[in-house]
């Protein structure tokens, strides 16, 4: 960005102009609390788990000599974590290309100015912006089987009493996860689409319109290109969102019934303490934080974002 | 023609208000309802009688201290955040402290999966004896809000001509006063903005607590998922006590509505 670069050229002439204090301590003495405080709860954390991953500590053993690889040879051979990887998977590939199309069309409606499109915009946003807890309590009072308002209208609908038991048979607790992760995020996704899309030049949707492009046309070759950077950016933060995806499922299921919805988060959670399997829970968090720290890098080197 | 297509847009639009807004509305519902009233088969749609006394009951049990126990942790987290947060973006930005791998390690900080950061810190707080303590969970959740805080500033800054600072500096002003006297009222509006956005994130923050509080200085989430037992279901609490937490940010989120696209997207939507 311009602000950017114009930065970098100018800073040279402050640090002369500052004359005794040199930019050189100044600018660390600045950027020091706060790197501090992130190595503290950041890295030191991390190697700690490290150290921790290498021993045998559980509720059962205290062993803190060195074990070698035992428990991330562990992490392969363990069905359970394969299966949470497996439903965390899942529920993202469901959910997020919903979120997306749904965020798009909801966009596409709202993008024309018209009187109290505001006043709808604003109240679209509320999901997104209330705690994924209390998201998660609200549709579990919503899919309650008997008290809830979700089958009474699928009642209405069929014309008959239905039963569903959403939150506690794994057939239906997936449907309830992602119908209530995609209402709280699709807002999300449509805001920043919606910006996006407001900031598409205006003539060259004109000039497409005058060469005889129609509707879709002129989305997929002037402004889907245009929103493109966003759109990614929007993706990545709702896709890590989502591989990490702890609150609505807690809520909603507690990973049950037996562990069925059991995501990686809960897992973790379960292993770490539940059942205080402190060393291979480690193993879990080395494991993570480094495929994470990967793919962020990665993704943000390429995106627009980090300039 | 054109009449009959704008009213097909409100007819679509307010269809479309509703269904996202029917779970927050039936939220309320619940939380004026009579404990009678909540348990009715097959349910009522709206309380004939609505009344407070659900709030009532979370004020006589004390589970409001939950709520307060929110607000300070977030609050002061936050203001610890604001000042060392914005301190480093002015680095980042002024003098390109770190270059891009500081700003993207910093921003990669944030996306980190909140279970594998609260694992270790865990461990080490059992051993400090800082498990549900204030300062404990203050300290994590302000390097919680760091990154946030250090990246929209890093936008915000970024929009200050760098012939402000310049002008200041040849006026015989010192660094820190180009700080205090330049640069934090020029960049007042971002500043509170990104204030209450991270205060919101702070306070709608669920797993870190869940894990680090048993009985001191549990937060409103946390209390919350109490409610949910294996033999009952405490729903007037529940809703009750989702509303309380809810209307602060209702009422942030309209104050702050033109920084919203901006404060969710991490600053890539300028809008």
């Amino acid at each position: 960005m311009a602000t950017g670069a114009a930065a970098v050229t100018t800073a040279a002439p402050i640090t002369r102009a500052a004359g005794a204090v040199g930019s050189g301590n100044f600018k660390y003495l600045l950027i020091a609390p706060a790197v501090l405080i992130l190595l503290a709860f950041g890295l030191f954390p991390f190697l700690y788990s490290v150290v921790v991953s290498f021993q045998k500590l559980s509720l059962l053993d205290q062993y803190t000599d060195f074990q070698g690889l035992l428990n991330y040879r562990r992490l392969v051979n363990d069905q359970r974590l394969w299966s949470a990887v497996l439903h965390t998977v899942g529920i993202t590939a469901v959910a997020l290309p919903l979120q997306l199309v749904l965020g798009l069309l909801l966009a596409h409606h709202f993008l024309a100015e018209r009187p109290l499109k505001r006043l709808f915009v604003a109240l679209l946003i509320i999901p997104s912006v209330i705690s994924p807890m209390v998201a998660g309590s609200m549709w579990r009072l919503m899919f309650d089987d008997r008290y809830g308002p979700i089958n009474q209208m699928i009642g209405w609908v069929l014309g008959e009493h239905v039963s569903i038991l959403w939150t506690i048979q794994a057939a239906w607790a997936y449907p309830a996860i992602i119908i209530c992760d995609v209402w709280e995020w699709t807002p999300f996704m449509f805001i920043i689409l919606l910006a996006a899309l407001s900031n598409v030049d205006g003539e060259q949707l004109d000039a497409a319109a005058i060469d005889g492009a129609n509707a879709w046309q002129s989305f997929r070759y002037v402004s889907l290109p245009a929103i493109w950077p966003v759109m990614m950016i929007a993706l990545l933060i709702r896709g890590l969102d989502l591989i990490r995806l702890f609150d609505i499922v807690w809520q909603l299921t507690r990973g049950g019934p037996g562990n069925a919805t059991e995501t990686i988060s809960i897992y973790m959670f379960v292993r770490g303490f539940q059942e205080f399997e402190t060393s291979y829970t480690g193993a879990m968090v080395v494991v993570l934080i480094l495929l994470f720290t990967a793919v962020l890098i990665a993704a943000l080197r390429r995106m627009e974002i980090a300039r | 023609v054109r009449t009959l297509r704008s009213a097909g847009w409100y007819v679509t639009s307010i269809l479309i208000t509703i269904v996202f807004l029917f779970p927050v509305y039936w939220m309320f519902a619940v939380s004026l309802k009579t404990p009678q009233e909540i348990f009715k088969f097959p349910p009522a749609w709206y309380p004939a009688t609505p009344q407070l006394q659900n709030f009532l009951v979370l004020f006589r049990d004390g589970d409001v201290w939950s709520v307060w126990n929110s607000l300070v942790i977030a609050s002061i987290s936050t203001l610890i955040a604001m000042a060392f947060g914005t301190l480093c973006a002015h680095s980042i930005v002024r003098f390109r402290t770190g270059g891009e791998n500081l700003a993207v390690w910093i921003i990669s900080q944030r996306m980190l999966p909140p279970i594998a950061v609260v694992f270790p810190i865990f461990l080490l707080y059992a051993k400090a004896g800082w498990a549900d303590t204030y300062h404990g969970l203050i300290l994590l959740y302000t390097a919680f809000a760091l990154p946030y805080v250090i990246w929209m500033m890093r936008g915000y800054l970024q929009e200050i001509p760098v012939e402000l600072e310049e002008s200041a500096l040849v006026d015989g002003c010192s660094r820190w006063g180009v700080l205090r006297h330049v640069v934090i009222p020029v960049a007042r509006s971002g500043l509170f903005a990104t204030a209450v956005f991270a205060f919101i994130f702070s306070w709608n923050e669920f797993l870190f607590a869940l894990v680090l509080t048993r009985t001191q200085v549990i937060t409103y989430p946390v209390q919350i998922s109490q409610y949910f037992g294996a033999q009952s279901t405490f729903w007037a609490k529940i809703s009750a006590m989702s509303v309380l937490g809810t209307l602060p940010v209702f009422f942030a989120v309209a104050a702050f509505q033109r920084y919203l696209v901006r404060g969710i997207s991490l600053g890539a939507v300028k809008g």
